[in-house]
């Protein structure tokens, strides 16, 4: 089964975000990217399903900045291929557009099986691996934890995770795309020696995106935090101080006793 | 009709989820702005009944067939294009839900209409739409002009109350078949039900809740120790499930459960819309985290912003003490 993983950098969310001057987008300046953590639980579930049962691993991402160790790592842990799809994104790019890039490249890669992150931080048009598959004309399934093959290899099956805990197992004709919410196993960790070792002996493949077109569209007016009425009251003080007060507050409520 | 605006109703198992109800409402605000009808549009096998709770609407469009009877991706997809296409409502929308992810980006890929997706609001303004999207794990709001005649908006459970969805009305309802599937490339096996066995967090009075921040497995003993304290039950946010070290009935959220303690304590929880989504309904809700932007202060009473090992084994140590 040849597996592809289309992988994507997003603004690591345990840094502070700023917005810039216009108001309209983030400020890029000191923003810290990581490859976005639904995908590499993608990732990992198709380095598991290729353990299993054999295949190819290639990842695909756009060269939205700082992508290249992103790649190498994916390499490091076990992809076969890594391409890098270059052109004009350093200024991030809609999920509609990256989309339509991706089927293009998608077109002389073979692939089985697309494997995307559920959902990704910045995708507010929508989510990438949905949008490619509509593209592509496939089949997709969302919010999917468990990937086995199914019917000889012709198709997987998936299970779609609702709300409660209840999941729906569904079978998929291949080729499909399926939005991993989480691999059967926590994603793997590719030591930096590791990582390095790979830089120096493998390398990155690159392909320039096709101009492509996208229909209609948003833009972004005004970016903010979230005006809350409902702010929670903070504690501050020592840790001596704040266990007090908390011990109060519960207490008042009848969940601990003064 | 091109002023109408379109809601996709979610039902399981033979109930109309409450996430219908909120877009109901949202959708009666929205025709009255565009001055056209609000459709409900109701997909499945022997589901018309259902269409009686959607008074709301002024109209009911039911599509039922054998193969809409489970909810697939594909089937359902198809079925709503063929709807939406003939109408072309104003503004359409999706649950931004396990099943109404799929439909969203996938209708808005299949018919080239605009999409903004995770929205907390919208607003229709002389025929301008405008939609606000809870992006960047909830730290971030983006009110977006949208184009196109028609757009699609994926919306956040929460965003709006149910109370308005659930008018009493008599809305016609109008049966349409959807065009065949004669060859599914997506079957619906079964449904799978929760295990049972491990403690239930719904019905838990007291639950701490435990992400990311306590960083490793073998840090989980210093929550559960506040747990023990106060009475209750350890939950977890998702990626310490995902991580595999907490069993997936201790999550909260919208791929787990949704709880409605007296208290929740929050550690290490920065509070993505998912998880909100699933403890918001909480009594008192307490959190502690070292950011203090972490969206999860938005919605907690009160907050500590501190390393969670400075205070939890701290206030811990002090609850035992008093009992």
């Amino acid at each position: 089964m040849n597996i592809v993983v289309p992988v994507k950098m997003v603004p690591d969310l345990v840094e502070e975000l700023e917005v810039d001057a216009t108001g309209r987008a983030l400020d890029r300046s000191f923003l810290k990217l990581r490859i976005n953590e639904f995908d590499e639980h993608a990732l990992e579930e198709a380095l598991l399903l290729k353990a299993k049962h054999g295949g190819t691993v290639t990842v695909l991402a756009l060269d939205t900045g700082e992508v290249d160790e992103t790649l190498f790592t994916c390499l490091a842990k076990g992809a076969d291929r890594a391409i890098k799809i270059t052109g004009q994104f350093q200024d991030g790019v809609s999920s509609h557009a990256a989309a339509a890039v991706l089927a293009r490249v998608l077109g002389s890669i073979p692939h089985d099986l697309i494997l995307t992150g559920v959902q990704a931080a910045d995708d507010r048009d929508g989510q990438v691996g949905i949008l490619l598959a509509s593209t592509l004309d496939l089949p997709h399934v969302s919010v999917v934890s468990g990937v086995e093959p199914a019917a000889g290899g012709k198709a997987v099956t998936a299970r779609q995770e609702y709300a409660g805990g209840i999941m729906a197992e569904l079978e998929v004709d291949l080729p499909a795309v399926l939005g991993i919410q989480a691999a059967r196993e926590a994603p793997r960790y590719a030591p930096v020696s590791k990582v390095r070792q790979v830089m120096k002996t493998q390398k990155l493949e690159e392909v320039a995106a096709p101009a492509v077109e996208v229909g209609a569209g948003s833009t972004v007016s005004r970016l903010a935090k979230p005006e809350t009425g409902g702010r929670a009251e903070i504690l501050e003080g020592s840790p001596e101080e704040v266990a007090d007060r908390l011990v109060a507050i519960l207490a008042e409520r009848g969940f601990a006793k003064r | 009709m091109a002023n109408d605006i379109a809601v996709v109703i979610e039902h399981l198992e033979g109930k109309v989820a409450d996430i219908s109800f909120e877009m109901l409402g949202k959708g009666r605000e929205l025709a009255k702005a565009s001055g056209g009808q609000l459709l409900a549009l109701l997909l499945g096998h022997g589901v018309k009944g259902l269409a009686a709770e959607l008074g709301c609407a002024d109209g009911v469009i039911v599509s039922e067939h054998e193969t809409l009877r489970h909810y697939t991706p594909e089937a359902h997809k198809q079925a709503l294009a063929a709807i939406l296409k003939a109408r072309a409502p104003r503004v359409t929308l999706v649950a931004n839900t396990a099943m109404g992810m799929d439909l969203a980006a996938g209708l808005s890929g299949s018919l080239g209409w605009s999409l903004c997706a995770y929205c907390r609001d919208a607003r229709l303004t002389d025929g301008r739409l405008t939609a606000v999207s809870q992006i960047y794990g909830g730290k971030l709001l983006a009110d977006a002009d949208v184009e196109g005649p028609s757009t699609i908006l994926s919306i956040l459970a929460g965003s709006f109350p149910a109370e308005a969805g659930k008018a009493a009305g008599n809305p016609r309802v109008e049966e349409v078949p959807p065009p065949p599937l004669d060859k599914p490339r997506i079957r619906f096996k079964r449904l799978i039900q929760p295990e049972a066995g491990d403690v239930d967090i719904t019905r838990q009075a007291v639950l701490v809740s435990v992400g990311r921040g306590i960083q490793s497995k073998d840090n989980i003993p210093v929550v559960e120790e506040l747990a023990q304290a106060l009475g209750g039950a350890l939950s977890a946010s998702r990626p310490i499930v995902d991580q595999g070290w907490l069993p997936k009935t201790r999550q909260v959220g919208k791929s787990g459960m949704t709880v409605k303690p007296k208290l929740y304590v929050a550690v290490g929880i920065s509070g993505a819309p998912e998880h909100i989504e699933g403890m918001r309904g909480a009594e008192l809700i307490v959190a502690i985290n070292t950011d203090p932007n972490a969206p999860i202060f938005n919605v907690a009473h009160y907050g500590v912003v501190s390393d969670l090992f400075d205070v939890i084994p701290l206030l811990a140590e002090k609850l035992k003490a008093s009992k």
